[in-house]
């Protein structure tokens, strides 16, 4: 029977299954488990409490990001709760023997910049972390899926996971994206299109020859916001892209183990004729620059889009939640896009923190400044080593000449844990991927977009088309 | 764990959609190591009307009359009526724990998030899927009657009204079990444990460079 690229990466897992009838639970393995200091203590104390050990440790990798400061480091962490909660990580790890990059590691950096910069991610693989954009890892032809603490817990105790099959979805992009518009702008485009629940109990399989066409970073970027479509899992097959990222990495195989897996890798694609449960297609010349209005990634337009009116809605619940969305970003219906002023710009997060991103950004600003009613352009990089990589290169000089702050790596403003933040009415143009109320900041409105939308609305002090700035 | 039985609580409703974790939440909670006391912090930033953050005494804040669990009728709710797509966003389980902790045993919603939706039946905490007609039907009888209560009955897979009308859900069978007989799931894993290094076993001789 032709299989979907999920399908052959599920039966690859299965361990056992209760029945066979379709939708029964199965013992899944998960080949690698990333944990961070945030979803994994009360695992970690559980474990202990049972007096159980972790079951392989040379498949886990631990990382702390969400808590670290991304300001000099050399004093360690101010906030008492957030400094326990990475001393916790630490005592665990070093407990147990687990591989960990601690804080002032040169590759430390958000657990999913740095999973597949260190070829930790692998085709074929399970990933799981406790963390929902652990999406990320799908663009490398793997099952890759966000899980609770209980299940941090489950996977450390068994190596396995308790799940139900998903339904298979395929969306794809056909024709190439115009100049200007990126990855984030094809995931911001599908949420607006199937919506955040759109792709609620299926793994998305993203495909088509504008998806083809992306770099590895692209395709971790759309993978990445796979979840905020509602789908634990998207995933992209494995290419020549693929097998050229990983080449090399320190954690990959190599000599003739690397001839092996690469030969395994090239048939995790889907069969041609497989189905699936639903198919979806987009066509990327259609494709602008999105930016959201609202307090959920679905609530996105076009950069040369209006504020939508909530009186035009006819469903009163979806009314009511867009009221509630534009009277929280203080916003009024009908607004042009271009005509909303921004007091901050955040690059970074696991969406949008990798070199080419901040390649992207670099070309926007270089030679330019921002605008002067932007009191904080901020550019944090996802790992220490896309840092290093962006400092070679010279990008931080560009930053800092243009006016941005170039910080140390980690989750920082994406969800405002650390001391970065919007203070309360504050508006944000950033390249993570949630909008939510308060996300980055009590009473602080943020507007999704990709980095280079982000980089031209720092120059201009509101939301351009990037595709209209002029380079002088 | 513990196991669910039947049971009988009072209904609250949570009228609004995609109602996600950062709302159920906030982040400045999660430095906690611990895995109880969110309760307080449940749904922080729309029931208090200053800014919260971890270690405040939760008697000395000045709490939003306007927002629906603050009022008088719903306190000692049990049972949560949300709309759709409830819980979406992170992975975090501290969702459910606040949830658990604030005193919420089941939650009615015509969808759940996936994530949000597994993790609540690890803990104990019944996510019941019905019909978005049902659920109209339901927030209207409870913004009606003050102390509306449903029954929610699991071995029987259903939700019954005081004017005993009965609607039927689907849950899984495995998780059913599990949650009936209060059973730890990692101790269910382990008694495989044989199969599972069989299966290791055999993927290291077919996949070695996972094992290296
Ligand atoms: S960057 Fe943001 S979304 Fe990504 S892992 Fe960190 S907090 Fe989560």
């Amino acid at each position: 029977m032709m299989q979907t690229l999920y399908d052959k990466l599920w039966n690859q897992h299965v361990v056992h299954t209760e029945s066979d009838e379709p939708g029964s639970m199965a013992l899944i393995y998960i080949d690698r488990h990333l944990v961070h200091e945030v979803t994994s203590p009360q695992a970690f104390e559980s474990l202990k409490l049972a007096g159980r050990k972790p079951w392989r440790l040379n498949s886990i990798l631990a990382v702390a990001d969400h808590n670290v400061p991304t300001t000099d480091r050399s004093q360690g962490i101010n906030d008492p709760i957030s400094r326990l909660q990475v001393d916790t990580l630490d005592q665990n790890c070093d407990e147990l023997g687990i591989t960990e990059f601690k804080m002032n590691d040169v590759r430390q950096g958000i657990v999913h910049v740095i999973g597949p910069e260190q070829g930790a991610t692998l085709p074929g693989m399970t990933v799981v972390c406790g963390d929902s954009h652990t999406s990320t890892h799908g663009a490398f032809g793997c099952l890759a899926f966000g899980i609770g603490t209980s299940e941090v817990e489950h996977v450390l105790a068994t190596q396995c996971l308790l799940m139900k099959k998903a339904k298979a979805m395929q969306i794809v992009v056909r024709g190439q994206l115009g100049l200007g518009v990126t990855a984030k702008d094809i995931a911001l485009a599908v949420i607006g299109k199937i919506g955040t629940a759109g792709g609620t109990g299926y793994a998305i399989e993203f495909a088509g020859s504008a998806i083809q066409s992306l770099s590895m970073e692209g395709r971790m970027t759309l993978c990445n916001m796979a979840i905020e479509a509602g789908a634990r899992a998207g995933m992209i097959a494995v290419d020549d892209t693929t097998v050229e990222y990983i080449k090399g990495r320190p954690f990959a195989p190599q000599g003739e183990s690397w001839e092996k897996a690469v030969a395994y890798w090239r048939t995790l694609q889907s069969d041609s004729g497989a189905e699936f449960d639903e198919t979806i297609v987009l066509d990327a010349e259609a494709i602008k620059p999105q930016v959201t209005w609202g307090t959920s990634p679905e609530m996105v337009t076009t950069v040369d889009g209006r504020v939508p009116d909530p009186a035009s809605v006819v469903d009163e619940v979806k009314r009511h939640d867009m009221e509630q969305a534009l009277k929280y970003m203080g916003l009024h219906a009908n607004t042009s896009i271009k005509d909303i002023a921004i007091d901050k710009v955040f690059i970074g997060s696991c969406t949008n923190s990798r070199i080419e991103d901040l390649r992207a950004v670099a070309q926007v600003v270089r030679g330019k400044q921002v605008a002067a009613r932007v009191k904080l352009a901020l550019v944090v990089p996802g790992s220490g080593l896309v840092k290093n990589q962006a400092e070679k290169e010279g990008l931080d000089d560009i930053f800092r000449a243009a006016g941005f702050e170039w910080r140390e790596p980690g989750c920082s403003m994406c969800l405002a844990m650390n001391d970065d933040r919007l203070a309360s009415g504050e508006r944000c143009a950033s390249t993570s991927n949630r909008n939510f109320e308060g996300r980055q900041g009590p009473g602080g409105r943020t507007h999704l977009v990709s980095p280079a939308m982000a980089a031209a609305a720092a120059i201009a002090g509101h939301f351009v088309d990037v595709r209209e700035m002029s380079d002088s | 764990m513990e196991k669910f039985n039947t049971f009988n609580g009072l209904v609250a409703p949570m009228d609004r959609a995609n109602v996600d974790t950062d709302a159920i939440i906030p982040k400045q909670f999660l430095k906690s190591i611990k895995r109880s006391g969110f309760g307080q912090n449940l749904f922080d930033e729309w029931r208090y009307l200053d800014h919260g953050e971890p270690g405040m005494d939760a008697s000395q804040r000045q709490t939003n009359p306007e927002f629906v669990l603050n009022k008088p009728r719903y306190q000692g709710a049990e049972i949560l009526l949300a709309r759709a797509n409830f819980g979406c966003g992170s992975s975090r389980e501290h969702a459910p724990w606040s949830l658990q902790d604030y005193g919420f045993r089941v939650i009615i919603a015509p969808s759940f998030a996936d994530i949000f939706f597994n993790n609540c039946f690890k803990i104990g905490l019944l996510p019941i899927i019905l019909e978005e007609k049902i659920l109209d039907q339901l927030f209207e009888a409870v913004k009606a009657t003050d102390g509306y209560c449903l029954t929610v009955d699991l071995e029987a897979q259903s939700v019954n009204t005081p004017d005993e009308i009965s609607f039927g859900f689907e849950v899984d069978t495995f998780r059913k079990h599990c949650l009936v007989n209060g059973l730890d799931e990692i101790g269910l894993t382990l008694q495989k444990a044989d199969k599972i290094k069989q299966f290791e076993q055999q993927r290291r001789e077919q996949q070695p460079w996972l094992y290296a």
